[in-house]
């Protein structure tokens, strides 16, 4: 019988051994949670539209990798002049978009005059906006100009919405992507899955995956299940955060929790009263227990923050401890402005999980001060009108995804409605500075001053839970751009 | 009878008319600009209008009414502002989904409730028929999407027999696309099948009332025989026509159990039109549901005509068009039943 | 769920008898009592406070200390079904009361005019019918936001046309009969024989239906929550559970079983009431079941 079983194992072992010497498998399924609702990054701020093109199907002139780093893309190298305001990119030979067209320093010159036009509809229009002129010098090389320095304008190159287009197909972006990318669009099939396969003719290293399915998995429940019967092998971004605990344990499989851009904040109406106090806000950011909304918020993961600024990012200054959690302080600090009493507000909280669930344990905790919340959930259309067009709002609670964000509490009519001219010059000094380090000192003092300041308070910084087959290798450790970038992505064994 | 015929015709289309200024009104005071959900955060004030313009929401109300009920008429939906395709075929893509489901759903939803009510009907009055009718009363108690869950736990998690939701495509092959909707059919059919039971059940007793049956009885038929070869068949009637009838409303049922197995369908994909401000996703999915109810209440008012004995006295009459031996007033007392039962189940759409 | 009108014309003695000897009526009268004992019981007492969020005892299978476990607040989940039985009970109950309050008249007054305003009304209901409903109530949160109160609005709205028809037939019936005849003979006008007589004669048949609309509502109420458009927090309400409860399916099952089990019972309770006062009215009763 023993023996019997000592055979069948070893029959099977060497079934399973002459199965994997045969080439690694060369296609991936991943889940992801939101379906984008086209393909063109230029024309739509959804997250899943970069999740499923960026480095994969298009490509811009710089790239951003793993860590934030700019890498070189469609610009094989780039030159900048002593005033910094010229940059001189040159360009790759031998490119071809995906319809065959040959990719020229005139598709850079149309997709940068495009997203910066008048009547463009490029959701982030504000990274073109110092642009001045585009230079198709020759073929291969392009001229920018800017109207002065600009310190992050590399790395604003390398954004999602920034990918090169070219004119031909620009228009037919949203259905049929037209890129230059390693690979290209197969099948969408609406509402279920979007098929990319190999694009043989790619400039650069060809990528290893022949075939890549992006599963749309909007429900966290259906998560788990499709991973553990293999149906899906990868999730860049895992939904069901509940489940982490039995993934782990699985020797099939890795967990890799990495950081995003995403600071999660309890955003503030500043000038609406009582928060235009500075005590009130200081009373919110004592009596908020982080810990606590961490552990029900992101199940434990997020990484905690004190002001707008990703942990994982270089100029970082730990602030959390500027405000501990203090009920006694709390209740002074409402003294101080007159409510000892307390008094009500409302939260409106955007259908996401960590704004949902972060905003009840929010509730709960402001209630020891006698702050009575009233929760409002919002669909993204409200949110969108009532609380960042319209600021009629006191509370919310959103994550801001974009990298190196910070100066968004500078931006005139922000939906902070937050005012400090100190704040100000720090990010207008900042905007043109080309040196490093004193960028990087620049970056701490505007932390700090959000810091002190509370124009919101600052929750956690968003985890990236990736779950994927241990086989597989190559995979995003972190999100310093929302983008589930495939070309190294491989099976081993 | 032509007059009467017309009739409902021009009140169905009347219905239909109305229908439609409820849904576009109703969609033009739904909060949200979709322009600037397209664009995002970034984006600038000036952006979302030259969006607007360009997605046609500046133009006057009543030209835009016109514009999309003119489209209806030749099944042109308009273009989603989402996908930025034509919504019908949207419509195309995900139906194949939702008719096979409501379809299985349906067929399950007889099979489980025929023998139920054969069976109750026969123990009349006996434990047996108080068992099960004690069941089916259970079962008409049970929201489908706690079912759906309990049924995910079960086959899904514990015994990993089907996937626990998704749907991969009729081109994954015919069985794995079954196998799939499987559950969510089985989820859907519980608690109309309890209701179609009893149904069933009550249909039957009035049946085997008859002085038909009574004189089969009397020839000598055996019980059984009577029952499944005579009693059973023209209890079918009221039987299909309350399915009939069910079916549209299984159709606009599956929302709620879509998004539990997160199937690609019409329920998830209004539901997802609605959260992401897709007005005219919205208006051409619930106008097409809406044209659904209101030809088949037709159907059944037409069946209404066919059988009333008042309308058969006028000249020209329509022939009744059933198979002789079967009651037309079956299906007039079913369509009563039906009028009364669709309360019931309407809320657990 | 009959609609006969022929009514009984029975002693108050007789139709307790039979009250209690209807098995139905007796089961579901008890269920529905505990239901709403345990709602009220909810405004002086729960085990643990359903507000009062703690963090470190998330997702805890139950126990001694929580019969039916914690859901991934901590909070005790018997006390949140609890408090949640009274979300139900209130949102059904008052949807009830705006299908009746409105639905009702409207039938009466079809009834006693028809003609273009019978067929007017009528045409109406259509439409609402035309409406699959649930589909409709999500339309109506999405406008008018998520809460309490616009779900009892939207499931109120698909309750009148059910009440207008019931209340028309029931007064169709009516009308017709001899003693309806005699007190228009003796000059009533046809409010006052409506509010006189038609009313408290078709009183039995608007019991019957707004039994079964309660446990309707409930089901709605329960299926709205459920997509996140009832009840807010941290109101708990049962479906809102089950919702939170199906991303833990794995990890933490009693989130979902325990909710799902309390809507049953309910929805069952009322059901059996419903049937079993229909039995116990409805003269042909014992002949048809």
């Amino acid at each position: 019988m023993k023996l019997w079983k000592t055979i069948l194992a070893a029959a099977m072992l060497s079934l399973a051994a002459a199965t994997s010497a045969f080439a690694a498998r060369t296609d991936l399924t991943l889940g992801i949670v939101l379906e984008p609702p086209h393909l063109d990054p230029t024309a739509g701020a959804a997250a899943a539209i970069g999740e499923v093109t960026y480095a994969n199907v298009f490509e811009g002139l710089t790239r951003i990798d793993d860590n934030g780093q700019v890498q070189s893309g469609l610009a094989e190298s780039w030159a900048v002049s002593d005033d910094g305001k010229v940059y001189t990119f040159k360009l790759h030979s031998g490119v071809k978009f995906h319809d065959g067209s040959a990719f020229s320093a005139d598709d850079v010159k149309f997709s940068l005059d495009r997203a910066r036009a008048k009547d463009s509809l490029n959701p982030q229009k504000q990274l073109f906006a110092h642009i001045t002129d585009v230079t198709a010098v020759d073929p291969a090389t392009v001229k920018v100009s800017l109207d002065g320095p600009q310190g992050s304008f590399l790395s604003d190159m390398g954004q999602v919405a920034a990918v090169i287009v070219a004119k031909a197909s620009a228009n037919g972006n949203k259905d049929k992507p037209i890129g230059t990318g390693p690979f290209k669009l197969d099948h969408w099939a609406k509402g279920s899955e979007i098929t990319l396969v190999k694009n043989p003719d790619y400039w650069g290293t060809p990528a290893a995956l022949d075939k890549a399915t992006f599963r749309i998995v909007p429900d966290a429940a259906a998560a788990v299940p499709a991973l553990l019967s293999g149906d899906i092998q990868a999730f860049a971004n895992m939904p069901a955060q509940d489940a982490l605990e039995q993934l782990q344990s699985d020797p099939r499989f890795s967990v890799v929790i990495g950081s995003t851009e995403g600071e999660t904040i309890l955003s503030i109406n500043n000038k609406k009263p009582p928060f235009d106090k500075l005590a009130v806000r200081q009373a919110l950011a004592s009596a908020i227990d982080r810990s606590a909304v961490i552990a029900a918020a992101s199940n434990g993961l997020g990484k905690p923050i004190g002001s707008h600024f990703s942990p994982g990012d270089a100029g970082y200054v730990d602030l959390t401890g500027v405000y501990p959690h203090d009920i006694a302080k709390a209740k002074e600090y409402l003294k101080e402005a007159g409510l000892e009493n307390g008094f009500s507000a409302t939260i409106k909280l955007p259908p996401v999980p960590y704004a949902r669930d972060g905003g009840q344990v929010i509730q709960s905790q402001l209630k020891d001060i006698g702050v009575n919340l009233q929760i409002i959930p919002v669909e993204w259309a409200e949110w969108l009108s009532q609380v960042f067009t319209n600021k009629d709002y006191d509370l919310t609670i959103v994550s801001h995804v974009e990298p190196n964000d910070i100066d968004i509490y500078s931006r005139p009519g922000y939906y902070f409605q937050y005012d400090n001219p100190k704040f100000n010059d720090v990010i207008k000094e900042l905007g043109t500075t080309v040196d490093k380090d004193k960028r990087l000192e620049l970056l701490g003092e505007a932390q700090k001053i959000l810091a002190h300041d509370v124009p919101a308070v600052y929750l956690f910084e968003l985890p990236k839970i990736g779950v994927w087959d241990a086989k597989l290798q190559g995979m995003w450790t972190n999100w310093s751009i929302e983008a589930d970038d495939l070309t190294k992505v491989k099976w081993t064994d | 009878m032509t007059a009467y015929l017309l009739k409902r015709i021009i009140i169905a289309a009347l219905t239909l008319v109305l229908a439609s200024i409820v849904v576009f009104a109703v969609m033009e005071i739904l909060p949200g600009d979709p322009a600037r959900l397209m664009l995002g955060l970034n984006a600038s004030a000036d952006q979302v209008e030259v969006l607007r313009n360009q997605m046609g929401l500046n133009a006057p109300l009543v030209l835009r009414y016109l514009h999309w009920a003119g489209g209806l008429l030749s099944l042109d939906f308009g273009r989603s502002y989402t996908y930025s395709v034509p919504v019908i075929d949207l419509v195309r893509e995900r139906i194949v989904v939702s008719l096979p489901l409501a379809l299985i759903a349906l067929a399950l939803s007889t099979i489980i409730a025929i023998p139920i009510g054969v069976f109750s009907a026969s123990r009349q009055g006996r434990a047996g028929d108080t068992l099960v009718m004690g069941a089916a009363q259970l079962g008409v108690a049970v929201p489908n999407f706690w079912f759906a869950l309990m049924l995910i736990y079960l086959f899904a998690v514990w015994l990993r027999l089907v996937p626990a939701g998704g749907f991969p495509g009729w081109s994954a092959g015919i069985w794995t696309a079954l196998k799939s909707l499987l559950l969510p059919a089985v989820a859907l059919a519980l608690p109309q099948a309890a209701i179609l039971g009893r149904v069933a059940r009550s249909a039957l007793i009035e049946v085997l009332n008859e002085d038909y049956i009574r004189t089969a009885r009397a020839k000598g038929l055996p019980y059984r025989a009577v029952l499944w070869r005579h009693a059973l068949r023209n209890a079918m009637i009221p039987v299909l026509t309350i399915l009939g009838l069910q079916f549209a409303f299984l159709l606009a049922g599956t929302i709620i159990i879509e998004n539990v197995f997160y199937l690609p369908g019409l329920g998830r994909l209004i539901f997802q039109a609605i959260t992401q401000r897709d007005l005219i996703v919205v208006e051409g999915i619930v106008m097409l549901l809406v044209a659904a109810v209101i030809l088949i209440n037709l159907l059944v008012d037409f069946s209404y005509a066919i059988v009333d004995p008042r309308l058969r006295a006028i000249p020209g009459k329509v022939r009744s068009g059933f198979p002789s031996g079967i009651a037309p007033k079956q299906i007039l007392r079913a369509v009563q039943r039906f009028r009364e039962t669709r309360n019931r189940s309407r809320g657990r759409q | 769920m009959t609609l006969r009108v022929d009514l009984p014309e029975e002693t108050l003695a007789g139709v307790l008898a039979k009250a209690f000897g209807n098995r139905s009526f007796l089961i579901g009268l008890i269920i529905t009592l505990l239901v709403v004992a345990v709602a009220l019981l909810s405004f002086v007492w729960t085990p643990y406070d359903v507000t009062r969020l703690v963090i470190a005892d998330k997702t805890q299978a139950p126990s001694w200390a929580h019969w039916f476990g914690t859901d991934h607040f901590g909070r005790d989940i018997l006390s949140m079904i609890m408090v949640g039985a009274r979300n139900s009970i209130a949102v059904a109950l008052v949807a009830v009361g705006i299908g009746m309050g409105i639905g009702v008249p409207l039938g009466a007054v079809a009834a006693a005019r028809g003609g273009i305003v019978d067929e007017a009304l009528m045409r109406l209901n259509d439409l609402v019918f035309a409406f699959p409903a649930l589909l409709s109530a999500i339309m109506i949160t999405a406008i008018f936001g998520p809460g309490a109160v616009n779900a009892i609005i939207a499931i109120g709205i698909f309750n009148i046309p059910v009440f207008a028809r019931v209340a028309r037939a029931g007064a169709l019936a009516i009308w017709p009969r001899e003693f309806i005849l005699a007190a228009r003979a003796a000059g009533k006008g046809m409010t006052q024989i409506t509010v006189e007589h038609i009313l408290p004669n078709i009183a039995t048949l608007l019991l019957v239906q707004g039994t079964i609309q309660f446990a309707l509502g409930i089901l709605a109420e329960a299926g709205l929550s459920y997509v996140g458009l009832g009840a807010q927090p941290p109101m708990p309400s049962w479906g809102r559970m089950l919702f939170d409860a199906q991303t833990r399916m794995v990890t933490a099952p009693w989130m979902a079983i325990f909710p799902g089990m309390a809507i049953v019972i309910t929805v069952l309770g009322l059901n059996l009431l419903g049937d079993g006062i229909a039995d116990i009215l409805d003269p042909k009763s014992r002949r048809r079941r």
